[in-house]
């Protein structure tokens, strides 16, 4: 594909607004990776926010966690998610001021209106990156991916269409800190054209979780349990220890394809990317597919029979013995350890 | 109601070994399969047609045995299969993919539903089914677990994101792309299986859908491969051994030590 006509220049991050009417997260984390890469390249970091009924003092947010410029659609079709018309106006954008690169979060709604926006663009699109850099020599961006199931990674680039396209897995990078000190510049974008804010899908109903769990990406300790869980039963252990350290239970994919546990809470490529605290592995072999869910956590132990299993290669602590020996004890253990405390300061 | 599936060949990737010498895939003796998520859309197009009534038609891209992936639809229940293959076509990305797909699904003539899996287990990017909706202009809904209702004046679907369940309505034709939620796929009786190795196969290059040489394959795909390598995921493991019983106490103090000294307890 050739090389349009145009600048093509600018990083920019696309930001996503929560039920609360809240940057998500996911937003700032973008910003972590674009930072980097307009660093290096020597260009400006754009933010931009498609909305409608965004919170006062949210855009100024963006500035302050690393954005130069911020660029703002507000509309009401944007108040919730609609590939045809977040598409449009997100085309039209691109279109209109050259980005060289745009990185989208891989959630639900990135993961949708990327591929449709790269058709409108001819854009080049890399899903589910681990890891982008600037390529020195050419000024290209460097796309990492898992790719064939995890068993590989690949390196992709898009050495003439414009603008690059990536998407990062949430909870893969760290927003910065925030600093007040940042100076940037907040732009209403009002020339879209009108025909942009249609669509022919309508939105009706948003039905919130009725679990009331917490998240699993939320989740600042996670217990997760894999195929040495053998039925769905045995799962009520790692549910004592999740609960005692106020923390989640994850799991492989082995114990969602058997049926134990809903896909909800599944760790891994084709589930969830955590990046929490505590990473509590129990008879979970790892598979290169469960690692590159769960590698970035702070502290990873690992509980498993088999002293051969991969799991090992990514832990800080191994235990190479029987789960279900180990783990009420552990919990048994902490459960000590806790009351202790609550004594001591009784 | 006329049904487009839109389904891949990919080798079976939980069996996919490395060769740790030259850190490539070891593609001999490696199956091919129908891409597992496709089921679910195929599974899905075949309940609406039981109700509904019409027909189903699956259609790939990709080299000439990958009339083995459209006989199991076949098998299946799905009424006709339709094979893109041409070597402009080969080393397509997502981009020219989806652009191949959308002009034969044009010259297939009208239609109700485009239905695809979430994303194929080889690549896992989920970018096809987007992309077909892009190229031609309709509406798109992805990740859906349900469809609620059907009728000529459209389709009700809920779709599963992070934070909950969304409800939409859309008229007809439109894309969607499924998930496991959706419906278990069914297996093919042995009749059907039968049935399938004999059925005709449409096979369909470049001139027969009125495609632009330029968007094809390789030379058609913005995006590059330009390196691959295994993935490396490497800490140093403090281990601990528990091999009797008594060593379980000592193993489960150190774990706990461990929590304290990172301050996580």
């Amino acid at each position: 594909m050739k090389k349009p006509e145009g600048e093509w220049k600018d990083i920019w991050t696309l930001a996503e607004v929560n039920r609360q009417n809240h940057l998500h997260s996911l937003s700032f984390e973008l910003l972590a990776w674009g930072r980097a890469l307009a660093d290096q390249r020597g260009s400006r970091l754009c933010s931009v926010v498609l909305c409608h009924n965004l919170l006062e003092g949210e855009l100024e947010e963006l500035v302050t966690h690393g954005a130069d410029v911020v660029y703002v659609v507000k509309h009401p079709q944007l108040e919730n998610f609609v590939p045809e018309s977040d598409a449009r106006v997100l085309s039209f954008l691109i279109k209109k001021y050259q980005p060289e690169v745009v990185i989208a979060g891989a959630s639900t709604t990135g993961r949708t209106v990327m591929p449709y926006v790269a058709i409108k663009t001819d854009a080049g699109l890399t899903a589910d990156c681990t890891e982008l850099a600037i390529d020195a020599e050419t000024g290209n961006l460097l796309q990492t991916r898992p790719a064939i199931g995890g068993n590989i990674m690949a390196t992709i680039k898009t050495p003439d269409a414009r603008p690059q396209m990536a998407t990062v897995r949430p909870k893969s990078a760290h927003p910065l800190e925030r600093d007040l000190t940042r100076q940037g510049e907040i732009i209403h974008v009002t020339d879209v054209p009108a025909e942009a804010f249609t669509a022919k899908m309508q939105f009706e109903q948003f039905i919130g979780d009725a679990t009331n769990e917490m998240p699993l990406e939320d989740a600042d300790m996670i217990v997760s349990g894999g195929k040495g869980m053998v039925n769905s039963q045995n799962f009520v252990i790692l549910e004592q220890l999740a609960h005692i350290l106020g923390g989640a239970v994850g799991v492989s994919r082995t114990a969602v394809d058997q049926g134990w546990r809903p896909y909800s809470q599944q760790v891994g490529l084709s589930g969830k990317t955590v990046a929490p605290s505590l990473y509590i592995a129990c008879g979970i072999s790892g598979a290169v597919q469960h690692l590159v869910g769960m590698k970035t956590a702070d502290n990873i132990i690992a509980i498993n029979i088999d002293p051969k299993a991969p799991i090992f290669e990514v832990a800080d602590l191994g235990v190479v013995g029987d789960l279900f020996m180990m783990v009420p004890l552990i919990t048994e253990l902490i459960r000590q350890e806790k009351s202790k405390e609550g004594q001591r300061h009784g | 109601m006329r049904i487009i599936v839109p389904i891949k060949q990919v080798p079976e990737t939980s069996k996919v070994k490395m060769d740790p010498e030259t850190g490539t895939m070891v593609r001999k003796g490696l199956a091919s399969i129908v891409n597992p998520l496709d089921l679910y859309a195929i599974e899905t197009a075949l309940r609406v047609r039981e109700r509904e009534g019409g027909k189903v038609t699956v259609i790939t891209m990709g080299p000439p045995n990958a009339t083995f992936a459209l006989r199991e639809a076949l098998a299946m229940g799905c009424d006709e299969a339709i094979l893109l293959s041409d070597r402009q076509f080969a080393g397509a990305d997502t981009w020219a993919t989806s652009y191949v797909l959308a002009k034969a699904i044009q010259k297939l003539g009208e239609f109700d539903l485009i239905l695809c899996g979430e994303r194929a287990t080889d690549g896992d990017t989920g970018q096809v089914g987007p992309g077909i909706a892009s190229w031609m202009d309709l509406p798109l809904a992805t990740y859906v677990s349900k469809i609620r209702d059907v009728s000529e004046d459209g389709v009700r679907i809920e779709r599963m994101v992070e934070e909950g369940i969304e409800v939409l309505w859309s008229p007809l034709p439109l894309v969607l792309t499924v998930i496991k939620e959706v419906n278990p796929p069914r297996l093919p009786t042995l009749r059907q299986k039968l049935n399938s190795l004999t059925a005709d196969i449409i096979i369909w290059g470049p001139a027969d859908i009125d495609a632009d040489p330029e968007n094809l394959g390789l030379h058609g795909s913005p995006t590059r491969v330009v390196k691959i390598q295994e993935p490396q995921v490497v800490r140093k493991a403090e281990m601990v051994y528990v091999k009797q019983v008594e060593d379980a106490g000592v193993a489960a103090h150190r774990v706990v030590a461990f929590l304290k000294e990172r301050g996580l307890l």
